[in-house]
């Protein structure tokens, strides 16, 4: 009989908490194939934040350490500097990365600090229940948005992958969504070349994939697929924004 | 060995490098940013790395990396930036990672002065970040034992894999003395087995974590990080006391304010008043047993701090209500005069000497 597809060695046998329709399973494999492929499981560390992917330490099968809230980056660069030459990922959400955690993504990234960063945003917290994130949409309702976004009332929201292409250290940043089978495959192929850009020691990667919350937006797990195709991808259009040829 | 004259913040500096540090984050506030100049000069001969984070929360996080990476890792700031480190500090304890912690104090509330405080005293000794943590706060007089404590701080850091603080004051921070480098007297360690460095393929992946999410766990948790701080304040209290045994009455001072204490005790005794001074080297794990030894005839404790009296609350636990217990203090930066100091003592004699 021949194998078509098994479980990747670059995940744990644990199964994982997330709900429904969550396409943290989706990244988590990516990320775990694109560990294997490289073939540095074995010397990878990961970070896992505050929110969602708080367990992430317990699904990928390397050493993992857990960081307080939006501090993953500063976690990892302690991680890098004691060993630059393994391989140092942080996996975090949109509420840890693009709030509490601005100062630390930016300043790695300025830094050109050579870790890789996978950034979920799904434009909502998810783990406390729904509130608003800096990346929910305007009009878009959250328990601490009853009546929708307003621009007024909250600004637009970020874009983090277009702010930290302005930044020089940053030498690979790339959006994709994983809506979709081309799209899944266009996101583990940018995280191949996010993660070979720390291999080479080029500075700061990070891939930015557009995630669906059916629990927190209200919505069936079909639905959520369509309403990041009809939502989120206008605002947070899908591409490469920044590669190592574009690095002085 | 020969002596060297050298300013307190580079000395610890330099005791750090001694001791095997080879990681320093830090970010820059006054009266302690000449420990991180050193370190920025200094690291790199070794080949260490030195890294200047873009805040303090950021400095007290990558210290938590390394530390969860198997390194001697430290971190310095004063009052305010210690202030925004106690996330860091409390993740650090309920992931129970080492790593050696020190605070210049300054003046405070909020942006305070620059000038030399103890304010800092219930925030290093009760916690300071959320949780049920503790850590050995080590509470240097001079230069030679700031040394010292910084050598042997990374090691008991290592021993219970917990942070470990040294706690001094802008006046310690910028005096020079004269210090001798001695070799350390080194603790067994064990191997860093729980350390994130890549699994190599051959054991499974080593996780640095303080969530757990059951009760249950959490409670286990904390009841083996409470076994562990027993066995700190059984082992690592520390103290200097003189004539407590025969005297009338007892000042219980620490660091700068302990050194003002002795020149008044000198002048006392040269008067004829009978003064006897406990100087809490750790001030968690307080000396407590230390007070047991005071003169069951004395007239009472004069604690004496650069504060609004903080110690005080453990003066008065370790005598159990047996001395009356008053406190002299200045705050702002001022520090208190030996003569202050008298006048104080004598009010406690109530002429009757």
């Amino acid at each position: 009989m021949t194998i078509v597809f098994e479980k990747t060695n670059g995940l744990t046998d644990v199964q994982t908490h997330y709900c429904p329709g969550c396409t943290h399973g989706i990244v988590h494999r990516l990320v775990g194939e694109v560990l294997v492929e490289l073939g540095v499981l074995d010397k990878a560390i990961g970070v896992a934040p505050v929110g969602c992917s708080v367990f992430a330490y317990n699904y990928f099968n390397c050493d993992m350490q857990q960081a307080a809230h939006g501090r993953a980056p500063a976690v990892a660069t302690g991680i890098k500097r004691v060993h630059p030459d393994n391989f140092v990922f942080t996996y975090q959400g949109d509420g840890d990365l693009a709030s509490i955690g601005t100062a630390e993504i930016v300043h790695a990234a300025h830094r050109g600090e050579k870790i890789s960063t996978i950034f979920i945003n799904n434009a909502i917290y998810g783990m406390t229940g729904g509130q608003m994130a800096p990346t929910t949409l305007i009009g878009q309702k959250a328990t601490t948005a009853p009546l929708g976004r307003t621009e007024e009332h909250s600004g637009r929201p970020i874009k983090v992958s277009e702010m930290l292409a302005t930044i020089h250290g940053a030498a690979f940043v790339e959006r994709v969504a994983v809506n979709n089978p081309a799209n899944i495959r266009k996101a583990k192929k940018a995280i191949k070349e996010c993660f070979q850009i720390q291999l080479e020691g080029k500075g700061f990667g990070i891939v930015e994939v557009l995630s669906t919350c059916p629990t927190n937006w209200g919505l069936t797990a079909p639905e959520a697929m369509k309403w990041l195709e009809e939502n989120m991808m206008p605002y947070y259009p899908l591409g490469n924004y920044r590669r190592p040829e574009e690095v002085e | 060995m020969t002596k060297v004259l050298m300013k307190g913040n580079e000395a610890i500096g330099a005791a750090a490098i001694q001791a095997g540090c080879k990681y320093f984050f830090g970010y820059p506030i006054t009266p302690q940013s000449e420990l991180p100049e050193y370190m920025s000069r200094e690291l790199p001969k070794v080949g260490g790395v030195f890294l200047q984070a873009e805040s303090e929360v950021a400095a007290i996080n990558m210290v938590y990396g390394a530390a969860g990476a198997g390194a001697r890792v430290m971190t310095s700031s004063s009052s305010p930036g210690m202030a925004l480190k106690q996330e860091g500090i409390s993740y650090i304890a309920g992931a129970e990672l080492p790593c050696l912690l020190v605070n210049i104090m300054r003046g405070g509330p909020g942006l305070g002065s620059i000038q030399p405080s103890q304010t800092d005293y219930f925030q290093a000794t009760r916690g300071g970040g959320n949780g049920d943590y503790r850590m050995v706060v080590f509470a240097p007089a001079d230069v030679q034992e700031l040394v010292d404590l910084i050598i042997e701080g990374f090691d008991i850091a290592d021993q219970y894999k917990n942070p470990v603080m040294v706690l001094g004051d802008g006046m310690i921070g910028q005096m020079m003395e004269p210090v001798e480098f001695k070799t350390p007297v080194k603790r067994e360690l064990a191997e860093k087995d729980w350390a994130t460095v890549g699994t190599g393929g051959n054991r499974k992946p080593n996780i640095i974590n303080s969530l757990y999410i059951a009760a249950e766990d959490l409670e286990a948790h904390n009841i083996k990080l409470q076994a562990k701080y027993k066995k700190m304040r059984e082992n690592e209290s520390r103290v200097e006391s003189y004539n407590i045994e025969d005297a009338d009455v007892v000042i219980a001072a620490y660091g700068t304010t302990s050194r003002i204490a002795k020149t008044a005790i000198a002048k006392l005794e040269k008067e004829g008043y009978k003064v006897g001074l406990i100087r809490p080297i750790t001030l968690w794990p307080y000396p407590f047993d230390e007070f047991k030894k005071i003169n069951p005839n004395c007239k009472g404790i004069l604690t004496v701090e650069m504060n609004n009296g903080q110690m005080i609350d453990d003066v008065k636990i370790a005598v159990e209500g047996k001395f009356p217990v008053s406190f002299y203090g200045r705050t702002g930066g001022m520090v208190p005069t030996p003569d202050a100091i008298i006048e104080h003592v004598k009010k406690i004699y109530g002429g009757d000497r």
